[in-house]
């Protein structure tokens, strides 16, 4: 520890605590910075420049350090982290990183990540004395009070050089916060960054705790920002150099860590701060403060105190170059005339003045102007009325003028942004190329775009952009910073949404049994469904052809309790119903079932499904499995904003009702064979009707649809007994050869018979027509959603997409899903495309591939035949009515 | 994230909700009887002014509540939320 000299207020000299960094261990204390405890041990680089590869040093003590990344690898990952802001703990291992991250694999520790919602009444960013005194005055025992701070101690940046009446500003600030912490309702928290402020007093805050990274989602009705300000550097020629770092952080690194990074100190200021930090640390007795350059030609009131002290003060010069490699060894200093003069030194501190550290009140529409006599922007008081600035970041900082940069012939080496790897000469060649704005310039040098966000280089860049077009200092904003204002890793704005927290996953009542059956499943919406039926060493092609050829040949049953089901219920449910579909619903009978499509009002097919009447108020209406809630808004949306007069209540019932599809000619013995009271005959009970019933000992909903186009039976039972009826029937077909099949094989099944799946085969450019259901538009009935655009210019000119069967002329070619489809197979390029395939299957009672496309024209060309032209091969295919299978319904119907 | 007040649930966050574009505008009472000049007048075009404008939202993940609501598009202020069948309140100057 070749540097620890003094006592340090944060550290615990009793505690060191080991770690690694690039390879090699070293010790630390408790309390310690990564980066206070590399330069305790003499580290200087820390790692390499971005672009140049130049070694960099530690610039400064916070979050605004533009040099020193590093990538943790224990005990937790972090991808890119400045070494200022990471704690020290035992067993830390770091590796120097050159500005650029690197994705971990799946396997890093990462600490548990969480999200916490708070609402406070106040909410306090800054634990400085600023942010401070404003909780202490708003804690009265009753307000929730939110303090938080992204440093592991509180009092930000003071030191024992600032007092707080006769205390010692960091003794006061201790205290305060433990008074606070006493306080009911009221809570400090350090380790915490606030990443963004949003509208209406929202913020997002990152807490690293232990072994908890904690995002804080915070609602508050007052925010006050306290975020202090950042000193501003000077570009000098050589200014990247290791052990050029910021007044104030070397004495933030002496006065909390107890460290003094250098012996023979030089310092350049424009502002009193600077010659404070040379008094502090020439008074530590630790150092050597070899010379105090101050630009300023005019001694001011510090200039007098440092040379009272003994320090050797030159008003009027500046730097003109450093040597030293890889670290600082000598200091140029030039004169008023000119003049050089060489001093040895190991440390070169700059303080260009202070910029108010705004980056939330900019995040969220604060306005800013600037202050001449600081030469910083400062808040304008342009900004929510519930947000407040505070303190240095209210722009309470030293005098300053503006000296962004010593001039000089060669600007090369005066680094702006030190993580770019960007100079002075790169900000005025891109002055010199028209760009009249530090946004321009911005984007040309990628200044403010690092990590880091310009924290350090953002105003610099703008006096340097304003002094080369000859405006006032000030007339150029420095460019824009965006939440997150800090690093943050994605983890944690993840939180515990991860893995199958992500997302809730919606399964049936007979989900277990599908899980036990080898099912394979596919995502619908939330819905987990089966997709098919895998049996050991069985492809999945010979899977689905065995699930089909089940259901044409034999039995099949299908879990359809994902069906979206929404009763509709009311004096006026028939009339409602009867706006929202473009068929009649009113005139259904008691036990009957009707298909149905629903339109948005621009006449594009929304959704379809069947209604049953269940009663002369009472309507189950089903909709597409990914549709339930969609169509459940739309129907309260008109409910409530357009026929608030309507008496009709909708209710979602989708997960009451466990639903078992049987389909297939076989479906009726498998019911009788369960055990039902009923007569299941066609005379009894035809096609399109529902009845109750009791299916093996369960009162159940009978209803005869069926999408597949065979003889078929859906069984509505209490969710809860769904799993029961389903092992009945599954017992009750076993000597039937009942298959269980998933949602490909009903895909297949429903194409063959040229039944559209919304959102598969339309795109919401699709009208009834266009798919050749006509018949379901009543015109006569009155007035429906959608139907006035129906007879718009556009939805009754020839030549529309409409709905067509494709047989490729090679029975063995499948369509790709999406390949465009052209009339002729001329080859050339570009070529008009008349359509796209929209389903494609091979289909197992035909033996041959056939597919669904909307075509051009498509209801007038049947026998023709289209080509889907692919890289490498062009598909054949003749133009067929969408109907594959029994086109009489016979089989459906018996 | 805007604070928006539900008039039956009082101020809740924005993701409860769901924007429904513009307000007081009704379904015409004989769509066939429009020109598709005047149909797509009602269908396509809204208003787009910069200052305070009435709009629909719906608390979507709390109540289901259709509801208006005044809102100036500069600053996303809500002037005033307003059930259904309520006028819009003056807009203060």
């Amino acid at each position: 520890m070749t540097r620890r000299l003094l006592a340090g207020r944060v550290v615990d000299r009793t505690r060191p605590v080991g770690f690694t960094f690039g390879g090699r261990a070293y010790q630390g204390l408790r309390g310690d910075t990564l980066a206070s405890a590399l330069l305790a041990n003499g580290v200087d680089v820390v790692a390499p420049s971005p672009i140049l590869g130049r070694p960099r040093g530690i610039f400064s003590a916070g979050p605004e350090e533009p040099n020193a990344f590093v990538e943790l690898t224990e005990p937790w990952f972090d991808a890119i982290a400045p070494a200022t802001t990471v704690e020290l703990v035992e067993g830390l291992v770091a590796r120097p990183l050159a500005g650029v991250g690197r994705l971990p694999g799946p396997d890093v520790p990462i600490r548990r990540t969480e999200h916490e919602h708070r609402h406070v009444e106040v909410l306090v960013v800054g634990a400085g004395l600023a942010g401070l005194r404003v909780a202490l005055e708003a804690a009265d025992g009753e307000r929730r009070v939110l303090v938080v701070d992204e440093r592991h101690w509180v009092g930000g940046t003071v030191t024992a050089s600032d007092a707080v009446g006769s205390t010692l500003a960091p003794d006061w600030a201790e205290a305060v916060a433990a008074r606070l912490r006493g306080i009911p309702e009221v809570q400090v928290r350090t380790r915490t960054t606030a990443l963004g402020v949003y509208d209406d007093g929202y913020a997002v805050i990152h807490e690293r705790g232990g072994d908890v990274d904690r995002l804080l989602h915070v609602r508050a009705e007052r925010v006050v920002l306290a975020t202090g300000a950042i000193e501003r550097p000077i570009a000098f020629a050589g200014n990247d150099r290791p052990r050029v770092m910021l007044a104030s952080a070397a004495w933030t690194y002496a006065d909390r860590f107890g460290v003094v990074p250098g012996s023979r100190i030089v310092v350049l200021t424009t502002n009193h701060a600077g010659h404070e930090v040379a008094m502090s640390l020439a008074g530590s007795g630790t150092a050597e403060v070899v010379a105090v350059v101050d630009v300023d030609p005019e001694p001011g009131p510090a200039t007098e105190r440092a040379r009272t002290a003994g320090l050797n003060v030159r008003s009027g010069w500046t730097i003109a170059g450093t040597e030293g490699a890889p670290a600082l060894q000598a200091v140029h200093l030039q004169g008023p005339d000119s003049e050089r003069e060489t001093v040895e030194a190991d440390l070169l501190l700059v303080s260009g003045g202070w910029n108010p550290n705004l980056t939330l009140w900019r995040g969220v529409g604060g306005g800013l102007r600037h202050d001449d006599e600081r030469s910083c922007f400062i808040p304008n008081g342009n900004g929510p009325p519930w947000l407040e600035v505070v303190g240095a970041a209210a722009g309470d900082v030293p005098a300053s003028r503006a000296f962004p940069f010593v001039p000089a012939d060669d600007l090369s080496t005066h680094f702006v942004d030190l993580q770019r790897d960007q100079t002075v000469a790169d900000v005025l060649a891109a002055v010199d190329r028209g760009l009249r704005s530090t946004e321009h310039v911005k984007r040309a040098t990628y200044i403010g775009t690092a990590v880091d966000q310009g924290r350090t280089s953002g105003v610099l860049t703008a006096q340097i952009v304003s002094a080369a077009l000859g405006e006032a200092t000030g007339a150029q904003g420095p460019s824009s910073a965006r939440p997150p204002a800090a690093p943050v890793a994605y983890a944690a704005l993840a939180g515990r949404d991860r893995g199958w927290l992500l997302d809730p996953a919606r399964v049936t009542p007979i989900h277990p049994w599908h899980v036990e059956h080898g099912a394979v499943f596919e995502n619908v919406g939330q819905w987990r469904r089966p997709w098919y039926f895998e049996r050991a060493g069985v492809p999945m092609d010979l899977t689905v052809t065995r699930e089909c050829i089940a259901v044409r040949t034999g039995v099949g049953v299908m879990d359809a309790s994902t069906l979206g089901k929404i009763e509709v219920v009311g004096p006026d449910a028939g009339a409602f119903l009867d706006r929202m579909y473009t068929n009649a619903m009113s005139t259904l009978a008691v036990g009957s079932i009707r298909y149905g499509l629903m339109l948005g009002l621009d006449g594009m097919v929304f959704d379809d499904g069947v209604a049953m009447r269940l009663a002369e108020n009472r309507y189950l209406v089903t909709t597409t499995t990914g549709g339930a809630a969609r169509v459940l808004d739309h129907f309260e949306e008109w409910l409530q904003t357009e026929w608030p007069e309507l008496r009709v209540y909708c209710t979602s019932v989708t997960e009451q009702w466990a639903v078992a599809a049987l389909n297939g000619p076989l479906s009726r013995d498998v019911l009788v064979a369960a055990g039902t009271e009923f007569d299941l005959s066609a005379r009894a009970f035809p096609f399109m009707t529902w009845r109750d019933a009791t299916v093996a000992g369960i009162p159940a909903r009978l209803a005869r649809v069926s999408f597949s186009g065979e003889l078929a039976f859906e069984v509505h039972v209490d969710g809860r007994r769904g799993l029961e009826l389903w092992e009945a029937l599954i017992r009750a077909g076993a000597i039937f050869g009942i298959a269980p099949y998933g949602t490909e094989a009903m895909h297949v099944l429903r194409a063959e018979k040229g039944y559209v799946i919304v959102g598969q085969d339309t795109d919401g450019t699709v009208t009834p027509h266009d798919l050749g259901m006509s018949w379901i538009v009543n015109e006569t009935k009155g007035d429906f959603a959608g139907r006035r655009s129906l007879q718009r210019s556009d939805t009754i000119r020839a030549g529309r997409k409409q709905l067509v069967g494709l047989l490729p002329v090679d029975p063995r070619a499948l369509l790709p899903e999406g390949a465009q489809l052209v009339l002729e197979d001329t080859g050339s390029i570009p070529t008009k495309m008349a359509g796209h395939v929209t389903s494609s299957y091979r289909s197992p009672i035909r033996g041959r591939t056939f597919a669904l496309a909307m075509l051009e024209g498509g209801a007038d060309i049947h026998g023709q035949t289209v080509f889907a032209p692919l890289p490498d091969r062009t598909i054949p295919a003749m133009v067929t009515a969408p109907v594959f299978h029994d086109p009489e319904g016979a089989r459906r119907d018996g | 994230m805007l604070l928006i007040r539900c008039p039956w649930c009082g101020p809740r966050d924005e993701v409860e909700f769901r924007y429904g574009g513009q307000a007081h505008l009704s379904y015409p009472a004989d769509p066939v009887a429009l020109t598709d000049e005047q149909w797509a007048d009602y269908l396509f075009m809204r208003d787009n002014p910069h200052g305070v404008w009435a709009e629909r939202w719906s608390h979507a993940a709390g109540c289901r509540r259709w509801f208006n609501a005044l809102r100036d598009t500069t600053t996303h202020r809500f002037v005033a939320t307003y059930r259904i069948d309520e006028e819009p309140p003056e807009v203060p100057a």
